[in-house]
């Protein structure tokens, strides 16, 4: 069959994608010299003065810079375990219930915020989690003094934590809901025959049949160590809790876009893409190791 | 069986109780604010609206509608959605196709597999980003809104395994009749594909909807922010100066009930295709987790 060797249109059909991934990732990467760059934008990249590792020395100096990656990994690997953990416990407990149409709402409601941006629910956590919010009043009415949950280096990190798994565990538990719905039947019934109550069978069937789900899930996200969740923090966090919840990404924000100090933001994020990238590396590895996973 | 026993009954009840309360906690807060978008502003400054208008009153989205700023910052977000929505389409299919051959009937494929996966797993981080974007001249521009997301991998990815689902027999019928690889993918994969082209063009309308740094960081007049980013800057930052009234109107509106609208019609559309997302995310999500 000639025809299928003709592959010039393979080529073609992917010209447009490659286009855009040479203009919007590809150059970006080469951009990554000017993390050994004092960068100026009047200077340019051929222009300005090359420093070696100063960027990187800077980092590693500055008593800031450690705080927000001690912050970042904090805030990302408690994420990490309670958005693993709960889906888990989550859709364990949704599986239980045998009437379809309260499964279906329950899943329905539970999606939803999902798919709303955290300036949306930004907004609505300002307003619900202020001294004088709703949730203040109604800890009020137990006789518990108002919570500043944003503006207190004590609470903003489990606001942050709170507040995302919130958002996102109806949407993690999808997963372990595909893979309740594949447990075979029959290993159930054998289990019943042989006297053991639900919790035995949710013990030694259910929780089983998900852990290789669950460490799937749990190595992918590891590439997420350095990932705190800009858009959450971005649009929760103020001065006043810069100390607990400033993260590696809203530190280079302020620092490079905000003050200019282009050189050592590419620094910070070249070191965030690093580590990054050898944890994804690491994890892909682990997960076909261990579950057979294959993303491409 | 074990549902019929006392104790599984007595669990079942708390069980029941214990899931609608999760799922109440996650709708409660977008009614509260439904409530407080549609109550006067006395009853909002202090609080006392909880989930039911108190007061009945249509002013703070009166006020919302009549600034023009927001209505174009609107008009932004619409145009962006379908144009973006539109090019990420279009690119993802023409890109998913070659890249589900075999790699003995397409021999680049392994190559082009490694560029899409290395873009996923590296990027040159935000300043080299911003940099490029300006050297480009995006700066200020619409298109800025649009191009530097048309390629999403994990789109092009959830593309190509559906291709890979399609029946060798269907392209090989086409081929064998004359058809190239361009008509096959438009007349035989297109009409086949809805479902998938249908969940791709929702996870894109969604991104752009919600995307809002993008305004923020490239754009330096206010008048041109999509909706997420004007809405940033008005809910989040607290910066009343785009809003067009003056300080003697301020008084007569509360800021509680004008920021409640506000919230809630950046919602609205995700709400509106919500019903649709629901029923075609699930693939997208156990994408790669139930494969042999």
């Amino acid at each position: 069959m000639r025809t299928l060797k003709k592959t010039w249109q393979f080529h073609v059909m992917l010209l447009p994608a490659m286009i855009f991934l040479i203009i919007f990732s590809f150059i970006p990467m080469l951009g990554i010299v000017m993390a050994f760059q004092d960068y100026k934008p009047w200077l340019g990249i051929t222009g300005s003065e090359w420093v070696g590792l100063d960027n990187f020395r800077y980092l590693f100096e500055r008593n800031d810079s450690m705080q927000v990656i001690w912050n970042t990994l904090i805030i990302a690997i408690l994420k990490m375990i309670f958005n693993l953990l709960v889906p888990f416990i989550f859709a364990i407990l949704l599986n239980e219930i045998r009437k379809a149409a309260i499964q279906r709402t329950v899943q329905t409601l539970v999606y939803l915020p999902h798919f709303l941006s955290w300036v949306i629910l930004g907004g609505i956590l300002l307003d619900l989690l202020a001294t004088d919010g709703f949730v203040n009043q109604i800890l009020g009415s137990f006789g518990i003094k108002p919570i500043f949950f944003l503006g207190d280096n004590n609470w903003f990190r489990f606001t942050v934590i709170l507040t995302d798994v919130w958002k996102e565990f109806g949407y993690n538990t999808i997963i372990f809901l595909a893979a309740l719905a594949g447990i075979n039947p029959s290993l159930y019934e054998a289990a019943e025959m042989d006297g053991a109550n639900r919790w035995k069978q949710t013990r030694f069937i259910t929780m089983p049949s998900l852990i290789p789900m669950a460490v799937v899930v749990g190595t992918l996200a590891l590439g997420n160590v350095l990932n705190a969740g800009f858009d959450q923090i971005f649009n929760l966090y103020n001065p006043l809790v810069y100390q607990k919840g400033d993260i590696i990404d809203t530190f280079v924000y302020r620092t490079a876009i905000l003050n200019g100090e282009m050189g050592f933001g590419t620094a910070i994020g070249l070191f965030k893409s690093a580590i990054s990238m050898a944890l994804i590396l690491v994890s892909y590895r682990l997960a076909k190791k261990w579950a057979g996973y294959r993303i491409f | 069986m074990y549902y019929k026993t006392r104790g599984y009954r007595i669990f079942n009840i708390f069980n029941t109780c214990f899931l609608i309360l999760l799922a109440l906690m996650c709708i409660v807060p977008l009614l509260h604010v439904l409530a407080v978008s549609f109550s006067a502003k006395s009853a909002a400054d202090a609080n006392l609206v909880g989930l039911w208008p108190k007061q009945f009153s249509l002013e703070a989205y009166k006020k919302t509608i009549d600034n023009p700023v927001f209505l174009h910052s609107i008009w932004v977000s619409v145009k962006r959605t379908v144009l973006g929505t539109l090019l990420t389409l279009l690119i993802t299919f023409l890109a998913a196709y070659p890249l589900s051959k075999e790699n003995s009937v397409f021999k680049g494929r392994n190559v082009y597999s490694w560029l899409f996966v290395f873009t996923m797993v590296f990027n040159g981080g935000l300043i080299p980003f911003y940099i490029v974007i300006q050297k480009i001249g995006l700066m200020d521009s619409f298109w800025v809104l649009v191009l530097p997301g048309a390629v999403n991998t994990f789109l092009v990815i959830l593309m190509l395994n559906f291709f890979r689902g399609i029946p060798k027999e269907l392209e090989e019928a086409a081929l064998i009749d004359g058809a190239g690889h361009f008509r096959t993918l438009f007349s035989i994969f297109l009409p086949i594909s809805l479902p998938s082209i249908a969940t791709i063009a929702l996870f894109s309308m969604v991104f752009h909807w919600n995307s809002w740094f993008d305004g923020l960081l490239y754009m330096n007049n206010s008048k041109q922010f999509p909706l997420a980013t004007f809405l940033q800057t008005v809910i989040i930052q607290r910066d009343m100066s785009s809003m067009s009234v003056n300080p003697k109107e301020m008084e007569l509106i509360s800021q509680t009930t004008v920021r409640a609208a506000q919230i809630f019609i950046g919602a609205a559309p995700i709400l509106m295709v919500y019903p649709f997302l629901q029923k075609y995310f699930v693939k997208g999500m156990t994408l790669g987790s139930v494969k042999e």
